[in-house]
C-alpha cells in the first residue's frame, strides 16, 4: 500500500516519467553546458556582486559616515537588508524541516532550492552585522572566545550577541541538512560523469555515498533528526532578530507581537522568493513537470495565509499603540502612517496586505505570471516593512529635538545590489552545477504521486 | 665507496700538498682581471692585493642596502625633549591654572587658564574675582585661536616676513619723515582698557606728535555712552545688577547676548530661581520688547513683538508718565496705551525692584532709560561704577577716511581692530590704506585690515602676552602670559615701547606702573596670581544741567517700510575669531544653526516675499536666497523663516563673512557690516527673493516645537508654583501594577535591580530650566575639555554633529507650551492623525521658548548597557554610565536605544584626516587636546563621560592631601562654565551637597521619567513669572 494515494490528490509528477527520466531531466542542466543567457544573468550578479564588494571596502576603508547614516538614524538600509535576507532565508527550513514532519511530499520538488536559497540569503544576511559595525576587524568580539583581555566577555543581555548565536546555528544547521539530502544526488552525478575532473569533484562532495541500503538508513535518520532539529529554529531565528527591536526602549521597535509577526513575515518573504526563483528556475532547466502548477498553487496559498498574518500584525500594531495610551507610542504609529515616511508604509501596506488577497481567486493563484509578479511585489513589501520598522520608528522617538531623516547614499545602495548580485552569483552556479532537485526524494513519490502511475492505478484499480 | 663525485678538472689536482693550486682554487678567477683601464696609474691594484672582493663588495653593498631601507621603514620619532633644569611647578600629569584676563575688543573676562606640561589646554572662568567671572563661548573658544596655524609669525612687510630690526627702523624711518612733513599719523585702536598701555600711548605721541589716537569699536555703543557722559560727565556704559531686579522691562535690549558689552546674564540668572519659603516663592518678572527672536526674548516671561519704531514710543510713553508724570489718556493708540499702563502699573507696585534697559541706539532712548532708572530708584542701577568696556566713537572711520582723502593723513596704525572688514566702507578705506606713506596693522592674524596695511606689527595672542584693565571704577586686572610666545611675537605695548626706544621691557613698564599708580595695599605679585585687583574709587557723579531729551524723536518715531536688524549671534559675536572651527560649529541657541548666518524673517513675510525653508531628504534645512539692498550695497542672503519674528523686520548677523586669513571652510556667511551704515544697527532694507538654487543649512534641530510632550519640558507659572501641589505642576508618570496606579518611579514598577550606590560618591547634575539662557557657554567647554572633534559644516547637516552636550531648543506652538500640551492630550485620535500633529510640528507666530541642555542622562538603568553585544558600555560605581572606547565595536544599538540621543558616533576619523582639516589635522591645532581625555578613533561611539577626567583627579587629589572632598569641589567642564547656575554637579551622597539639596526640591524632574531609565541627571521646573496662562 505505500504506492497509494488517493485518486482525488493530483499528481506531483507529470507526465509519463520512469525512474530514469527523472535522474536524466535532473542531471541535465548539471551535465548540458551552461545557456547563452546563464551567461548574461551571470555576468550582471557579478558585475553587481563586484559593485557591492567595492562599496564594502570603501566602507571599511573610509568609515560608516559613507553610508546615510546619522546621530539619530544609526541604522537603517544595512539593518533593514540584514533582516530581509534573513527573512527570506526562512522558507528553506521550513519546507525542508517542518514539512517533512508533517509528510507533505509536494516539498520534495522543491526543497533542495528553497534550502539553497536559504544559505545563500543567509550569507548576504550575515554580512550586514560585520560590515555595519565602526571596526569590523574587530568583529571577532562578538564571539566568546577566552582572550587576553583579561575576564573580558561578552554581554550575554545583547539582542545582538543573541543574534550572533541564532543566524551561525541556523547557517550551520541549514547547510548541513542541505549536504545531507545532496549527498545520494551528488553520487548520481559522480556515477554519470564522464569526464574524470567532474567525476573526481563530484566523488569528493558526495562524500563517498555508496547507496548502500546502510547509507540509505543512516541517511533517512539523520535527515529525521536535523529536521527535528531545525523546525525549533524556524521559530527561534526570526524570533530573535526580532528581540533586537523588542527589547529596545524605541516607539514602534518596543513591541511583544513582534516575534510571530517577524516569523510570519519571514515564511512569507521566503516563499516570495522560493517562488520566484523557481518559477523562473522550472522554465529554464525544463523542470515542468517536477515543479508543477500545483506546487505554485500551494505556495501561493501559503502566501496568502501568511501575508494576512502579517497584515493582522500591523493591525494590531496600531491597535494596541492607540490602547496603550503612551503618547510617544501613539505618535510613532500614526506618523508611520502619515508622516514624512508614509509611502514606505503604504508600499509596505500594499504589497504585504492588500496583493495576497488576490491568492483568494484559483485563476490567479495558478497563473504563472500572476504569481510571479505578487511574488516579487511581496519582496518588496517586505523590505519596506523592515525599513518602515527601523527607519521611521528612530527617525521621530521620544525627543523631537532630535527628529531628522535618512537618505541613503550610493554606498548603501551599492551594498544591497551586491548582496543580491552576490546571492543570484550563488543562486546561478548552483543552478548549474548542483542537482536542483532532491531526485532520489521525487523518485521516492513516483509511484504514488507520478501522473502516469496514477492514471494506470486509475484504469487497473491498484 | 666515494660519497662525492670529483670531477677532475687537471692533473695538478692529484697533488694535494700543492698550494699554489690551493690558493688559485680559493679565488673567484684564476686570471687576473683585465681590470687596468679603469685603474689610476698611480695607484694600481690587483684583485689580489685588495682585502675586498668582489663578493665581499656585494655583501656590504647588500647589506648596507637592507640596513639602509630598514632604517628608512622606522616607526615614528615621537618628539620629546626632556628638561634639562626641570620647572619646580611643572609636574607632568599635573595641570597648573594662572589667572589672567581675556579681552579682545569685545568680550573681557577674569579667566583661569589651565595649563599641562606648560601648554595652556583650557580656559575656565575665574569664580574667585568679584565681577567678570562670566566666561561665554567666545572666551572658551579663544583657547583654540591661540593654536591658530595661519597666525603670524614675524612682522611682515608687504606680505613678506621681515626681521623685527628691519620694521622697527622703517617704521620708524616713516614716522619721522611724516612728522617733519606736518603730516598726521592715525593711530586707530579698540577700546584702551589698559591705563599702562594708555600711557605707553602718550609717550608715543609725545615722542611723535604727529600721531593721533582714536579708538573704534565694530559696533558701536555711542549712544549710551554719549547719554551716559552727558548725564554724569563720564563717558561709559552704566551698569546693572539684574540680581536684584524683581521686574525687568527691556525695550529690546539683548543683554543676554552682547548688549553693552555684554557679561549680564550670570546675574540676571540668580533672579530667576524662585527663592523664599514654600508657598510664597519669588523670582523676577521680565518683560521684553522686541522685533528680533534674541535670546533675552526668548528667555522673558512676556515677550512683545514689536517693529522698531512702536518700541522707541513704547519707551518714550513710559518715560513721559513715569518722569513727566504725563497721563494715559494722552495716548491715543489703544494697544500702545494697554502696554504703557501696563509697564507703568507694575513700576508703580515695586519701583525700586524695576529696572529698565533699552538697545535702542537713540541717544535719546538712552537718556530716557537712565532718567527712569533713577526716577525709580533702581537698585539694579548703580551709575557710580560705570563699565569703560566700549570708549569708540561712531564716526573715527568716517573721520580718517576722510583725512587720508584729503591728504591730511599719512599714516595708519591699526590696532585690535578690522575696519576694512567692520566699517561699511571699508573698501574704499582699504583703497586709502594702499596710498599711504605709512599703514601698520598690529595683528595676531591676518585679516582685510592686515592684508592691505604695508607694515604688520606680529603682536602675541593675548594668553602670551602681559596686560592689565581697567574695565570699571575701582577693579583693575592683570593678564599675564601662560606660555612663552609660540612664535616671533611681541607684545602690542612692547612694539610700541621699542618704536620709542624706551628701551624697557613691557613687564617692567606695567609692573612699575602699577607699583607707582594703581597698587595700593597689595602685592604686585598677588595680583598676578589672583588676575584682579580691587580699590575705593568712586567718581562723583556730576549732575548735567544741560540734561535735555528730546520725546518727540521718539514719540513720533516712524518704521522703515521693511527694517534689516542687525545683530551679534552668541557663537561668533563681532567675528574676530571667524577662524575658530569650535565658534564655527556651535549652533545658535535661538536657530540652532551653525555655520552661517542668514536673514531671519517671520513667517508671515517670507510669505510676502516668496522665501521658503524646506527639509530634505536626509533631514537637513534648506533655504531661499534673496537680495537684500541697503542704500547702495546689495547682497545675496539665505533666508531662515523665524518665529517671534516681527512683521516688517529682518535680522541678520554681523561677524561673517569674513575671507582673508580665514580658512576655506570657515569663509562662510555674508559680511553684514557692509550695511552697518552710520553704525546703526536698524537700517532701511529692500528684499527680493532669487531664483537660484536653495542654501544648504547646517543646522542641527529640525523639529522646533515639543510636540505637546509634557513630560519633556515641565513648566508651570509662578501662581501655581506657589498655590498648587508638587502633583499639579510636576506630576510623575502613573502606571496601572495589578490595578493599582503607581507612580513609575516606585520601585514596585522596576523591573531591574538597582545599583548599590550607598557606598563612595554618587555622581549627580541638577539642570535649572529657570537659570539656563541658553548661552552656550558650557557646549563650548565641554568641546575644549573633552577633545570633541569638528566635523564641518556638511557632516552638521548630516546631523552628524559631534557636541557631547547639546542644548535643545523648543518653541510652542500654540501661545503657551500649556496649550500644546492640553492640545496634544484632548484631540482625539482620528483628529490627531490628520491634523493635530501636523499643526503642533509648526511653531507660533510669537513663541514661548524653552531652553533645554541635554547631556548623556547617566541612566541607573541604561537602555545603552543591556544592548551593547560587547558590553562595551556599563555602569560606574560613581553613577556614571561609562564608555569604552577600545571596547566598542561600533553597532550603533546603543545610540538607537538612548532615548535621549545623546550618543556620538565617529562616522569618520576626525584627527589626522585632511577632509576634516581643523585643530586636529594640524600639530599646533593638536596642541589644545586635552591628554587626560583619549582622542577617539573612527567607527566607536562616544558620549558625556561626566567629566570623569576631572572627578577622579579631585578625589586623587583629595586622597593624597588626606582630606574629605568639600562640597563645590566636584566639577564638569560644563558645571564649571556654567556661571548662571543652571548646572550643578555633585555628590548626591553628601547630604549637604547643593545637588543633593536640589534632588530633593519639588521642582526636580526626570527627562522621560516614564521611560523608566532612572538617569542621575535631574531637570528642575520651569517657572514663568506669568499672570496669565
Amino acid at each position: 500500500m505505500a504506492h497509494y494515494e488517493a485518486p482525488i490528490r493530483s499528481p506531483l509528477i507529470l507526465g509519463e516519467k520512469t525512474y530514469h527520466d527523472i535522474t536524466r531531466d535532473i542531471a541535465k542542466p548539471v551535465e548540458s553546458k551552461p545557456s547563452k543567457q546563464w551567461w548574461i544573468v551571470l555576468t550582471i550578479a557579478l558585475v553587481a556582486f563586484l559593485w557591492g564588494v567595492g562599496c564594502i571596502v570603501y566602507t571599511i576603508g573610509t568609515g560608516i559616515g559613507t553610508w546615510g547614516l546619522n546621530k539619530t538614524i544609526g541604522w537603517a538600509w544595512d539593518i533593514t537588508n540584514f533582516v530581509w535576507w534573513v527573512g527570506i532565508g526562512h522558507a528553506g527550513t521550513l519546507i525542508s524541516a517542518v514539512l517533512l514532519l508533517f509528510r507533505q511530499r509536494w516539498r520534495m520538488a522543491i526543497n533542495r532550492s528553497a534550502e539553497a536559497m536559504t544559505i545563500f540569503s543567509v550569507i548576504q544576511a550575515a554580512l550586514f552585522p560585520l560590515i555595519h559595525m565602526g571596526r569590523p576587524w574587530l568583529g571577532y568580539w562578538v564571539l566568546p572566545i577566552p582572550n587576553q583581555f583579561g575576564s573580558l566577555w561578552v554581554n550575554f543581555n545583547s539582542p545582538l550577541l543573541w543574534d550572533v548565536f541564532a543566524i551561525s546555528t541556523y547557517l550551520s544547521v541549514s547547510l548541513v541538512f542541505w549536504w545531507t539530502g545532496l549527498l545520494p544526488d551528488f553520487a548520481m552525478i559522480r556515477d554519470r560523469a564522464i569526464k574524470p575532473f567532474s567525476k573526481k569533484i563530484y566523488s569528493i562532495v558526495s562524500f563517498g555515498w555508496s547507496g548502500r541500503a546502510k547509507d540509505w538508513q543512516r541517511f533517512e535518520e539523520v535527515s529525521l533528526v536535523l529536521a527535528g532539529l531545525a523546525t525549533p529554529l524556524v521559530l527561534s531565528v526570526h524570533t530573535i532578530v526580532s528581540f533586537d527591536f523588542a527589547t529596545s526602549v524605541i516607539p514602534g521597535w518596543h513591541t511583544t507581537i513582534f516575534p510571530p509577526y517577524f516569523v510570519a513575515g519571514a515564511i512569507f518573504s521566503g516563499f516570495a522568493m522560493v517562488q520566484t526563483l523557481l518559477i523562473i528556475m522550472r522554465k529554464v532547466s525544463r523542470l515542468e513537470d517536477y515543479i508543477t502548477v500545483q506546487h505554485i498553487e500551494l505556495m501561493n496559498i501559503i502566501i496568502m495565509i501568511t501575508g494576512s498574518i502579517v497584515g493582522v500584525a500591523y493591525i494590531t500594531e496600531l491597535f494596541i499603540a492607540w490602547y496603550s495610551g503612551v503618547e510617544y507610542e501613539q505618535y510613532a504609529f500614526l506618523n508611520r502612517m502619515t508622516g514624512p515616511y508614509w509611502w514606505a508604509y503604504l508600499a509596505m501596506m500594499t504589497c504585504n496586505v492588500f496583493s495576497p488577497q488576490f491568492m483568494w481567486f484559483k485563476k490567479l493563484r495558478t497563473s504563472i505570471i500572476f504569481s510571479f509578479i505578487i511574488s516579487i511585489v511581496v519582496n518588496i513589501g517586505m523590505w519596506f516593512e523592515r525599513f518602515v520598522i527601523i527607519v521611521t520608528s528612530l527617525h521621530r522617538d521620544y525627543l523631537p529635538s532630535s527628529w531628522t531623516m535618512f537618505s541613503p547614499t550610493f554606498v548603501d545602495i551599492g551594498i544591497f545590489i551586491g548582496t543580491i548580485g552576490f546571492f543570484f552569483l550563488l543562486f546561478l552556479l548552483y543552478a548549474n552545477k548542483f542537482p536542483v532537485i532532491a531526485q532520489a526524494e521525487v523518485k521516492t513519490i513516483l509511484k504514488t504521486s507520478g501522473e502516469a502511475f496514477k492514471r494506470k492505478r486509475d484504469i487497473n484499480g491498484s | 665507496m666515494p660519497t662525492e663525485k670529483i670531477y677532475w678538472k687537471n692533473i695538478k689536482q692529484l697533488d694535494q700538498e700543492s698550494t699554489k693550486l690551493h690558493s688559485l682554487q680559493q679565488r673567484e678567477f684564476p686570471e687576473k682581471l683585465p681590470a687596468d683601464f679603469y685603474e689610476s696609474p698611480t695607484q694600481k691594484s690587483s684583485e689580489e692585493d685588495s682585502n675586498t672582493s668582489r663578493r665581499d663588495f656585494l655583501k656590504y653593498v647588500g647589506f648596507g642596502t637592507a640596513a639602509a631601507t630598514l632604517a628608512a621603514c622606522d616607526g615614528p620619532v615621537i618628539k620629546s625633549v626632556p628638561y634639562v633644569v626641570k620647572p619646580e611647578q611643572i609636574v607632568p600629569g599635573n595641570a597648573n591654572f594662572y589667572a589672567t584676563t581675556y579681552y579682545d575688543g569685545y568680550d573681557f573676562s577674569n579667566i583661569l587658564i589651565k595649563t599641562r606640561e606648560g601648554r595652556p589646554i583650557k580656559i575656565e572662568s575665574n569664580s574667585d574675582a568679584p565681577k567678570f567671572y562670566q566666561t561665554n563661548a567666545r572666551v572658551h573658544a579663544s583657547i583654540l585661536s591661540l593654536y591658530d596655524t595661519r597666525r603670524f609669525q614675524l612682522p611682515q612687510e608687504n606680505k613678506q616676513d621681515t626681521t623685527w630690526e628691519d620694521f622697527y627702523g622703517k617704521v620708524k624711518e616713516r614716522l619721522q619723515a611724516i612728522s617733519q612733513a606736518e603730516k598726521r599719523v592715525a593711530l586707530i585702536t579698540n577700546t584702551i582698557l589698559s591705563p599702562t598701555t594708555k600711557a605707553i600711548i602718550e609717550q608715543l605721541i609725545e615722542t611723535f606728535p604727529s600721531i593721533e589716537h582714536h579708538q573704534y569699536d565694530a559696533i558701536s555703543s555711542d549712544a549710551v555712552l554719549d547719554a551716559f557722559e552727558a548725564r554724569y560727565g563720564i563717558r561709559a556704559i552704566p551698569d546693572y545688577d539684574f540680581s536684584q531686579a524683581e521686574n525687568i522691562v527691556s525695550f529690546d535690549a539683548d543683554f543676554l547676548g552682547d548688549w553693552q558689552a555684554g557679561g549680564y546674564d550670570s546675574g540676571y540668572a540668580k533672579s530667576r530661581i524662585p527663592k523664599g519659603q514654600d508657598k510664597s516663592y519669588r523670582m523676577s518678572h521680565h518683560l521684553q520688547l522686541e522685533s528680533n527672536m534674541t535670546l533675552t526674548g526668548a528667555n522673558a516671561d512676556h515677550r512683545i513683538v514689536l517693529t522698531p519704531a512702536k518700541i522707541k514710543q513704547v519707551l518714550a510713553h513710559v518715560y513721559r508718565v513715569v518722569c513727566e508724570n504725563s497721563s494715559l489718556t494722552s495716548i491715543s493708540d489703544e494697544q500702545l496705551r494697554q502696554l504703557v499702563d501696563r509697564i507703568t502699573s507694575q513700576f508703580n507696585e515695586n519701583p525700586s525692584g524695576s529696572v529698565v534697559v533699552t538697545g535702542i541706539d537713540h541717544i535719546d532712548a538712552q537718556k530716557m532709560v537712565l532718567s527712569i532708572n533713577e526716577k525709580l530708584q533702581s537698585r539694579c542701577f548703580n551709575p557710580q561704577t560705570p563699565l569703560f568696556l566700549r570708549a569708540g566713537k561712531t564716526d573715527t572711520i568716517d573721520r580718517v577716511l576722510e583725512g587720508i582723502l584729503s591728504g591730511e593723513i599719512s599714516g595708519v596704525l591699526f590696532h585690535g581692530i578690522n575696519p576694512v572688514y567692520s566699517h561699511p566702507r571699508g573698501d574704499e578705506l582699504a583703497e586709502a590704506i594702499k596710498s599711504l606713506e605709512l599703514s601698520v596693522a598690529f595683528g595676531t592674524a591676518p585679516d582685510e585690515t592686515t592684508n592691505v596695511s604695508e607694515f604688520v606689527a606680529a603682536t602675541s595672542h593675548c594668553l602670551e602676552a602681559w596686560s592689565d584693565f581697567n574695565p570699571t571704577t575701582g577693579y583693575y586686572c592683570v593678564a599675564q602670559p601662560v606660555i612663552k610666545t609660540l612664535f616671533h611675537t611681541k607684545d602690542y605695548q612692547q612694539i610700541l615701547l621699542d618704536l620709542i626706544d624706551a628701551d624697557i621691557e613691557h613687564l617692567d613698564y606695567l609692573r612699575r606702573f602699577w607699583e607707582g599708580n594703581i597698587l595700593e595695599s597689595s602685592s604686585w605679585n598677588q595680583v598676578v596670581h589672583d588676575g584682579y585687583y580691587t580699590k575705593e574709587e568712586n567718581f562723583q557723579v556730576t549732575e548735567n544741567i544741560g540734561y535735555e531729551i528730546d520725546v518727540k524723536a521718539l514719540t513720533e518715531a516712524q518704521d522703515y517700510p521693511l527694517s534689516l536688524i542687525l545683530y551679534t549671534k552668541t557663537s561668533l559675536g563681532d567675528g574676530s575669531q571667524a577662524n575658530n572651527p569650535w565658534l564655527q560649529e556651535m549652533p545658535d541657541p535661538i536657530t540652532r544653526a551653525s555655520w552661517d548666518n542668514y536673514l531671519t524673517i517671520s513667517t508671515t513675510d517670507a510669505k510676502r516675499f516668496d522665501l521658503e525653508n524646506k527639509t530634505n531628504s536626509f533631514g537637513a534645512l534648506d533655504g531661499s536666497y534673496a537680495k537684500i539692498r541697503v542704500g547702495y550695497t546689495e547682497l545675496e542672503v539665505p533666508v531662515l523663516i523665524q518665529p517671534g519674528q516681527a512683521n516688517g523686520t529682518v535680522g541678520l548677523a554681523l561677524g561673517y563673512g569674513r575671507k582673508e586669513g580665514v580658512q576655506e571652510e570657515m569663509q562662510v556667511g555674508v559680511n553684514a557690516y557692509r550695511l552697518l551704515l552710520d553704525n546703526q544697527l536698524i537700517q532701511s532694507v529692500e528684499i527680493n527673493p532669487l531664483d537660484k538654487k536653495m542654501h544648504e543649512f547646517a543646522c542641527i534641530q529640525l523639529q522646533n516645537t515639543v510636540m505637546g510632550r509634557g513630560e519633556i519640558i515641565k513648566e508651570t507659572t509662578l501662581e501655581h508654583f506657589n498655590t498648587k501641589e508638587k502633583d499639579y505642576y510636576n506630576p510623575v508618570v502613573h502606571v496601572s501594577k495589578n490595578h493599582i496606579e503607581t507612580p513609575v518611579s516606585s520601585q514596585e514598577v522596576d523591573i531591574w535591580t538597582s545599583f548599590d550606590h550607598s557606598v563612595g560618591h554618587f555622581f549627580n547634575l541638577s539642570v535649572d530650566l529657570n537659570a539656563c539662557t541658553g548661552c552656550g557657554a558650557c557646549v563650548i567647554a565641554c568641546q575644549a575639555e573633552n577633545n570633541v572633534p569638528v566635523v564641518g559644516k556638511r557632516e552638521v547637516r548630516r546631523s552628524r554633529d559631534m557636541h557631547w552636550l547639546r542644548i535643545d531648543r523648543y518653541y510652542s506652538s500654540e501661545v503657551t507650551f500649556d496649550k500644546d500640551q492640553r492640545r496634544a492630550e484632548d484631540t482625539s485620535w482620528f483628529s490627531k492623525a490628520y491634523g493635530t500633529f501636523r499643526e503642533l510640528e509648526v511653531a507660533a507666530e510669537n513663541p514661548q521658548v524653552v531652553f533645554q541642555p541635554v547631556m548623556c542622562q547617566h541612566c541607573n538603568h541604561a537602555p545603552c548597557e543591556t544592548v551593547c553585544p560587547v558590553a562595551a558600555t556599563s555602569h560606574g560605581r560613581q553613577g556614571q554610565n561609562q564608555m569604552a572606547y577600545n571596547r566598542c565595536i561600533g553597532t550603533r544599538y546603543c545610540a538607537n536605544n538612548c532615548p535621549y540621543k545623546v550618543r556620538r558616533f565617529n562616522w569618520f576619523r576626525y584627527n589626522k584626516n585632511s577632509e576634516f582639516d581643523y585643530n586636529m589635522n594640524n600639530s599646533l591645532g593638536r596642541m589644545v587636546l586635552n591628554p587626560d581625555v583619549v582622542v577617539r578613533s573612527r567607527g566607536v561611539m562616544e558620549k558625556c563621560s561626566f567629566c570623569i577626567q576631572r572627578t577622579q583627579k579631585t578625589i586623587m587629589d583629595a586622597k593624597l592631601e588626606g582630606r574629605t572632598i568639600q562640597d563645590g569641589e566636584f566639577h564638569t567642564a560644563c558645571s564649571k562654565a556654567c556661571t548662571s547656575g543652571a548646572l550643578v554637579f555633585g555628590d548626591a551622597n553628601d547630604k549637604d551637597s547643593e545637588v543633593a539639596k536640589l534632588k530633593e526640591q519639588k521642582r526636580k524632574y526626570y527627562l522621560l521619567e516614564s521611560v523608566g531609565t532612572k538617569p542621575n541627571v535631574m531637570y528642575q521646573v520651569k517657572v514663568r513669572n506669568t499672570t496669565v496662562s
